[in-house]
């Protein structure tokens, strides 16, 4: 029945209101959203598509744009795997402080991230608590790309915690029981039984984070060292080009950023849907 | 059933649209009777200096130092605020229209982008005011770790392998193309040979760990975070490290030979004309020649352009060097700009791998 739904605009509801909340909805989104990204689209195309592409190519850019995407992609993986533990272990667990420490999660969220990134830097440069421990054994944090790696862990965790943390709570206990009982061993539990139905909710922490990551500015510019085709970000080299008075080449990098960053954020939006059919959940 | 909720929301959207419109009234009619109020309840001047990074300290100084001389000149009350941040950054928000009244930027090349851009300050800015509209100069200084451990004593140890240099993006920072350029001098005049200058930034760079965004950056990364062995930097700033960090733990080595910096002042005449401010902004301008102003540029360690007016104490802490000027080497701003730092400018040049 709700396949068929999809032709008529709106659906037989007992509330009104359809009209408004949708004039509104694209009211809001209009105004808010498409309207500063049409903007930005617009100026970047002044240059035209081999304008745009011969941006691009160009190797500085070519390599901070690879910085910036390869990173945020390793560091979203990295935050969502620790941030299901997380969840888990604050869903599931009864502790001392558990209310604090799940209070702590959102800390990112609320911290300015220039304060992250320095907080970070003052860490773990080489005279840094912990910089100073690395250092001995030739690992260098800050001031490099793992440097940048580590800023976005920490940005993206509350993202990868919060959005798996409900879809916890409702797993039923009896579920992994039930599976115990009928001669599932542990692995297959945790796999068979409990990780379908958190995947969409894995999937939109990571896409949450990704997404965040990449236009990431405030934090990893203190930790990052910012030496071109090493540690120097996309969001960066649009600084670099605003300070070179060249407006066009910041919003046509943008817009890469953009275009690419919808384009990832589609397929995880894809694979997201073909996870819920597989697994008839959520 | 469909057209019938959609014409209710037609119809709500009206009255929505309405209070919105009366709602946007009511702003703008308080706001404009907070704005004549406030132009009733006092004859005071605001006067805004859009500056670069490191001048807070200065222009706090030199502010009141204005706002009591035009009170005893003229009797009326002006207030002068300053803002702060990188020189670049500072120029970009006057071209996307930040009501300035003077620019007091970092670099001379930052004021002709506002000139390009926006035509609010004429073409032969630099010549309206006294000494090319230098109030003050500076220079570039090295700041050492105490006991000077890696003997650093002039620009080659800088580019000998194992030295760690700090210094800020000359991309992002007018204190870091000061050094790009102060580099660049030292090696032609050593050599006589823009080719062998380029090697010799290249190396320079090569030893460069880090690259902040300002100079405010690349000071905290140096004198905070313990990283690098040499920070390059505005005479000013390097005082102002010995002063914040203690002099027990730095120390600064003059270097034989080293640029002239040239922070420049400009009146930015298509604002000033637009508020009516353009007597106060003048009597600005002017003041910063003054003997008074200049006695604060010296105590605040800039090189005061009327050294007889500061007080000898803190000149005698200036420390004595051959300046350049890089003018001298490579032509008017508009090619040092161009040739240096812009797009495919020698900074990209030696940046790439």
């Amino acid at each position: 029945m709700r396949s068929a739904s999809l032709l008529p605009l709106k659906q037989a509801s007992v509330l009104p209101g359809f009209g408004i909340t949708l004039g509104y909805t694209l009211l809001y989104l209009g105004f808010l959203v498409l309207l500063p990204l049409g903007a930005l689209v617009a100026k970047a195309s002044g240059i035209g598509l081999a304008g745009i592409v011969a941006v691009a190519v160009e190797p500085r850019v070519a390599a901070a744009l690879w910085t910036s995407f390869s990173i945020s992609l390793v560091a979203a993986s990295v935050a969502s795997l620790f941030g299901l533990l997380v969840a888990w272990v604050l869903t599931r667990y009864d502790f001392p402080a558990r209310r604090i420490v799940d209070a702590i999660v959102d800390l990112p969220f609320a911290l300015p991230t220039a304060v992250a990134g320095i907080a970070l830097a003052a860490l773990y440069a080489p005279n840094g608590w912990v910089g100073a421990f690395l250092e001995p054994l030739g690992l260098k944090v800050a001031y490099t790309p793992l440097g940048i790696f580590i800023a976005l862990v920490f940005i993206g965790l509350p993202f990868a915690v919060r959005t798996v943390q409900p879809l916890i709570a409702e797993i039923e206990r009896e579920l992994e029981e039930a599976s115990a009982t009928l001669g599932a061993s542990r692995l297959r539990t945790i796999w068979g039984v409990l990780l379908p139905p958190l995947l969409p909710g894995v999937l939109t922490g990571f896409a949450l984070a990704f997404a965040r990551a990449v236009g990431e500015y405030g934090s990893v510019i203190f930790i990052a060292g910012n030496l071109p085709y090493v540690s120097e970000i996309a969001p960066l080299l649009i600084v670099i080009k605003l300070s070179e008075y060249d407006y066009t080449g910041a919003t046509v990098i943008a817009t890469i950023m953009l275009a690419v960053s919808f384009a990832a954020l589609l397929v995880i939006n894809l694979i997201q849907a073909w996870s819920r059919r597989r697994f008839g959940h959520v | 059933m469909q057209s019938r909720s959609l014409n209710v929301a037609g119809e709500k959207k009206h009255s929505r649209l309405r209070s919105v419109v009366a709602a946007v009234g009511l702003v703008v009619m308080s706001s404009a009777g907070l704005v004549g109020l406030s132009g009733a309840a006092s004859a005071q001047t605001q006067l805004l200096n859009v500056s670069y990074d490191p001048t807070r300290e200065l222009y706090r100084e030199i502010n009141q130092a204005f706002a009591e001389e035009w009170k005893a000149q003229t009797g009326e009350t002006v207030n002068v605020r300053a803002s702060h941040a990188g020189s670049g950054a500072q120029a970009r928000a006057v071209i996307d229209g930040i009501d300035a009244d003077v620019v007091t930027l970092g670099i001379p090349s930052d004021i002709d982008a506002i000139v390009k851009a926006t035509k609010k300050i004429p073409a032969d800015w630099r010549s309206r005011l006294p000494n090319n509209s230098l109030p003050y100069t500076s220079t570039v200084v090295f700041l050492v770790r105490k006991g000077n451990p890696k003997g650093i004593k002039d620009w080659d140890d800088l580019v000998k392998p194992g030295i760690q240099v700090i210094t800020p993006n000359p991309k992002t920072s007018a204190g870091g193309r000061w050094n790009f350029l102060a580099a660049w001098g030292y090696s032609h005049a050593k050599d006589g040979s823009a080719d062998k200058a380029k090697e010799f930034v290249s190396a320079l760079y090569k030893n460069v760990p880090v690259l902040d965004t300002g100079a405010r950056g690349s000071t905290v990364t140096f004198a905070q975070r313990g990283l690098g062995d040499v920070l390059p930097a505005w005479e000013n700033e390097a005082f102002l490290v010995l002063d914040e960090f203690g002099r027990d733990k730095f120390e600064i080595v003059v270097p034989p030979l080293s640029i002239l910096a040239e922070p420049p002042v400009a009146l930015v005449e298509g604002n000033v004309d637009a508020k009516g401010t353009r007597k106060v902004a003048e009597g600005y301008l002017k003041f910063l020649y003054s003997d008074k102003a200049q006695a604060i540029f010296a105590k605040h360690h800039y090189r005061p352009s009327k050294a007889e007016a500061a007080k000898p104490e803190d000149l005698a802490a200036l420390p004595n060097l051959k300046l350049f000027t890089i003018e001298s080497l490579q032509g008017n701003w508009d090619d040092i700009q161009k040739n240096n730092f812009d797009a495919g400018g020698l900074f990209d040049q030696i940046s790439k791998r």
